[in-house]
């Protein structure tokens, strides 16, 4: 599909309005020895900042031989506040720190960092994208979201936060404190952001075309199966699947098995 | 050794063609590309050709990557307090951002280190030969080239390799236009072309007649007013000097949010004869000749700093040159001046000395190649030049796309063949073709182009070679 779309040369409104810079919080992990694998970029979903990729994906990337980061989208983590953020605003801070990093970078995005990611493609000339339990602002995922969250979901329609429960975002062999430390930690998407989530319009084609995977749980509470089918299918392939795993596939119990299998990819995708 | 010197990369392993009665060995390089010049449309055509997956053999007669902006290279035209002109989204090529912590209109070397950047973030060193250039490329059986290389100054013996295509990426702002002036050898002052100057140490205390209102000479003669005993400024005609910034933005920003907004050049220039009207002011009060054209029908001056030292005195507007003398300069208007320095920033004339003229349309020897996007000669499908182009923005998103679209081209012929045929008679009829609205005849003006209507001509090609 992504071929089918056209690339769009002429962007006067992002010449002529070009997005604010904003102080970014970017945390890495580095192999002992530089053994020539591309970088990864971690982004997360909304809510979440780069801590949720510190927890375990990085240095566990880093301990197979992958320079990885990951970064706060503005106004999350450790990034300078930004309560008016839209998604081009993310797509911008994404592409601004992978343009930083020594080579052409591997992106990975969670959630609705996925989507992001998506729309980074379009501006970056990644080597390869991962797109983790990605919230891609269909309608079924909103559909998903009111049935198991109303509380948390219902206000985000009327532009306050939107929230998710601890329920959704990880399963119960998670032990319950770490579930609750985490949940504590995740803040809140910019209201133009969340909203653009079901208004933003298709991302454009991906410079260069790059290879594209899919992942996700059957399981995840927030982005329902039938989501991660058609987003990997978009990309010409199948979902690899996770059963019995959350939404936060990086902070779930059984984190370690998602991270490998994308690291594997990435191994035969780029020997 | 500079930092970006690269040792060079290891022999191609390619077989060697020696055809029967043919003395001249030829490496063949199979489906290889050739890009000529690592400045920064030569680096853009290596990463697109390479994105899109060819070969690329990339020769450099210097020993680093960066063209015009490294000022290592001796033919660097850019002297040391040379900032952009175009502010950073219009010159960022656009899949690779600048920092967004830079200033709006970044220096020299932020720009080097820029491209810097670029080169080893998509790995393109390993892909160039440095030290090496380019004398002579020639068309060959079967649309392919024949480009003969030797080190740079003469030394060693030639090499020639056959390529499946060709790009030409030798930039134009190094060959410096020197006018001829009646009396010019009897003249005992200094002359030099702005390509030489460099610093204004080179200006102070003297007496100096800087020749020409493009960009250079609008900035030498602001240092000049800071630095040098006296300031004349020549020029043969009236311009608009545009500010850098308006309304507290930069200017190209504001004017292409009209442009977003499809408002009409016409529409644009009034408005912008009014904003300079109300901010600039009446020039002609200053001594400077009213512009005998409309704005954007004269290469851009973006420069806020020109008009502010003619306000002080410390710049004085003076006529064309008419001629020289032992001690003195006479101007059109029948007055002398005594200057010590004359700098002619004259500007440049694009220069392809390793092609036949007739390969780029160039029948009459004129040195004004006719191409169709700037960029394609007809019946050479295989071959196109990237930036040569003088916008009234930054270059390098335009290389870019030119680039990009060679690179689908090239692929296209080998998949849709009848795709590539239908490009290849485009470019026979839209040779020549203009992108910008009226511009003033001078040697700098043949190639300019409106990058709105440039980049919206090539958003056309891409769609119809790309059509379902
Ligand atoms: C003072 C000054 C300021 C400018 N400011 C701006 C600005 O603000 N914005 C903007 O967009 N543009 C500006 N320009 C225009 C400038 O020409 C371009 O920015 C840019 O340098 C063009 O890049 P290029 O790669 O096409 O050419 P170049 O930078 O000239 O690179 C061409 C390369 O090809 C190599 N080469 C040439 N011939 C051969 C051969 N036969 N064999 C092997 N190698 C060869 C050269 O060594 C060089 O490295 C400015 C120019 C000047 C003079
Ligand atoms: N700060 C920056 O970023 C910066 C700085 C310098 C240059 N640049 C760019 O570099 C390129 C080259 O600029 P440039 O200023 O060196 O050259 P240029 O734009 O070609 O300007 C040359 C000037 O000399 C005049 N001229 C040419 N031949 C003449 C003659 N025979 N007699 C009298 N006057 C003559 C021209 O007049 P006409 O009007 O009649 O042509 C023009 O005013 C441009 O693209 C420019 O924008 C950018």
């Amino acid at each position: 599909m992504s071929q089918q779309q056209r690339v769009r040369i002429m962007r006067g409104r992002e010449w002529a309005r070009p997005v604010r810079p904003a102080r970014r919080e970017v945390l890495s992990a580095l192999p002992e020895v530089e053994r020539g694998r591309p970088p990864l970029l971690f982004v997360p979903g909304f809510g979440h900042g780069a801590w949720a990729f510190a927890e375990h994906w990085l240095s566990h990337a880093a301990g197979r031989g992958f320079p990885a980061y990951a970064l706060s989208l503005r106004g999350h983590g450790g990034s300078e506040p930004a309560p008016e953020a839209t998604l081009r605003a993310y797509a911008h801070d994404v592409t601004q720190v992978a343009a930083g990093l020594p080579r052409q970078a591997v992106l990975v995005g969670h959630g609705a960092g996925a989507l992001v990611v998506r729309h980074a493609l379009a501006r970056y000339p990644a080597r390869a994208a991962v797109l983790v339990a990605p919230v891609l602002g269909d309608w079924a995922t909103l559909g998903t979201a009111l049935r198991r969250n109303p509380g948390g979901t219902l206000p985000a329609l009327v532009g306050g936060g939107l929230r998710l429960s601890r329920r959704q975002l990880f399963s119960r062999e998670l032990p319950d404190a770490e579930a609750r430390r985490y949940a504590a930690r995740l803040g809140r998407a910019g209201r133009r952001a969340q909203w653009q989530l079901l208004t933003h319009h298709d991302p454009e084609p991906a410079v260069g075309d790059p290879p594209v995977l899919v992942l996700g749980s059957p399981d995840d509470r927030v982005v329902p199966p039938a989501t991660l089918t058609r987003a990997a299918r978009r990309h010409g392939g199948a979902p690899l699947l996770f059963p019995g795993m959350g939404h936060d596939l990086m902070l779930d119990a059984r984190w370690q098995e998602p991270i490998d299998a994308i690291l594997d990819w990435l191994e035969k995708e780029h020997p | 050794m500079s930092p970006s010197t690269d040792p060079g990369r290891p022999e191609p392993d390619a077989t060697t063609l020696a055809p029967p009665g043919d003395a001249r060995p030829v490496s063949d390089r199979g489906d290889t590309v050739c890009v000529i010049g690592a400045g920064a449309s030569g680096l853009t055509a290596v990463k697109n050709l390479r994105e899109h997956g060819f070969g690329v053999d990339c020769y450099e007669r210097e020993t680093g990557i960066g063209g015009a902006w490294n000022w290592r290279h001796d033919r660097s035209p850019v002297y040391a307090s040379t900032h952009l002109i175009s502010s950073r989204p219009f010159t960022q090529f656009p899949d690779f951002p600048m920092p967004d912590d830079w200033p709006d209109y970044p220096h020299h070397s932020q720009l080097l280190s820029y491209f810097e950047r670029y080169a080893d973030h998509f790995d393109l060193r390993q892909h160039i030969w440095f030290g090496t250039e380019v004398i002579r490329v020639e068309p060959v059986d079967g649309d392919r080239w024949d480009v003969t290389t030797r080190s740079t100054g003469g030394y060693g013996p030639e090499r020639i390799s056959r390529y499946a295509a060709v790009v030409v990426a030798n930039g134009h702002n190094w060959s410096p236009k020197l006018p001829h002036y009646e009396g010019l050898e009897e003249f005992r002052g200094e002359i030099m072309h702005a390509s030489s100057y460099k610093d204004p140490a080179q200006l102070r205390g003297k007496r100096v007649l800087m020749v020409g209102a493009g960009n250079t000479g609008c900035d030498i003669a602001v240092e000049a007013a800071q630095q040098a005993s006296r300031c004349w400024h020549s020029t043969r005609r009236g311009y608009w000097y545009a500010p850098k910034y308006v309304f507290g933005r930069p200017a190209d920003q504001v004017n292409d949010s009209l442009i977003a907004l499809r408002v009409p050049l016409r529409v644009r220039q009034w408005l912008y004869h009014w904003t300079l009207r109300l901010t600039v002011g009446d020039l002609t009060r200053f001594g400077l000749p009213r512009p005998d054209h409309r704005v954007y029908e004269t290469h851009p001056i973006v420069n806020s700093q020109l008009v502010y030292y003619v306000g002080h005195g410390q710049i004085t507007p003076v006529p064309d040159v008419a001629r020289f003398h032992a001690k003195a300069v006479e101007l059109t208007d029948g007055r002398e001046i005594d200057p010590e320095l004359v700098v002619f920033a004259t500007g440049y004339l694009p220069r392809f000395e390793f092609l036949d003229p007739r390969v780029l349309g160039d029948t009459d020897g004129s040195g004004r190649p006719r191409l169709w996007l700037n960029a394609f000669a007809p019946g050479h499908p295989t071959l196109a030049v990237a930036g040569l182009v003088q916008p009234d923005s930054g270059i390098f998103p335009l290389s870019h796309w030119q680039t990009v679209l060679f690179a689908r081209l090239l692929a296209l012929r080998l998949r849709r063949p009848d795709r590539a045929a239908a490009f290849a008679q485009r470019v026979a009829a839209g040779v020549g073709e203009r992108y910008s609205g009226r511009v003033k005849d001078s040697s700098r003006h043949w190639f300019e182009v409106g990058h709105a209507d440039y980049l919206r001509a090539v958003q056309r090609a891409m769609d119809e070679l790309e059509e379902k």
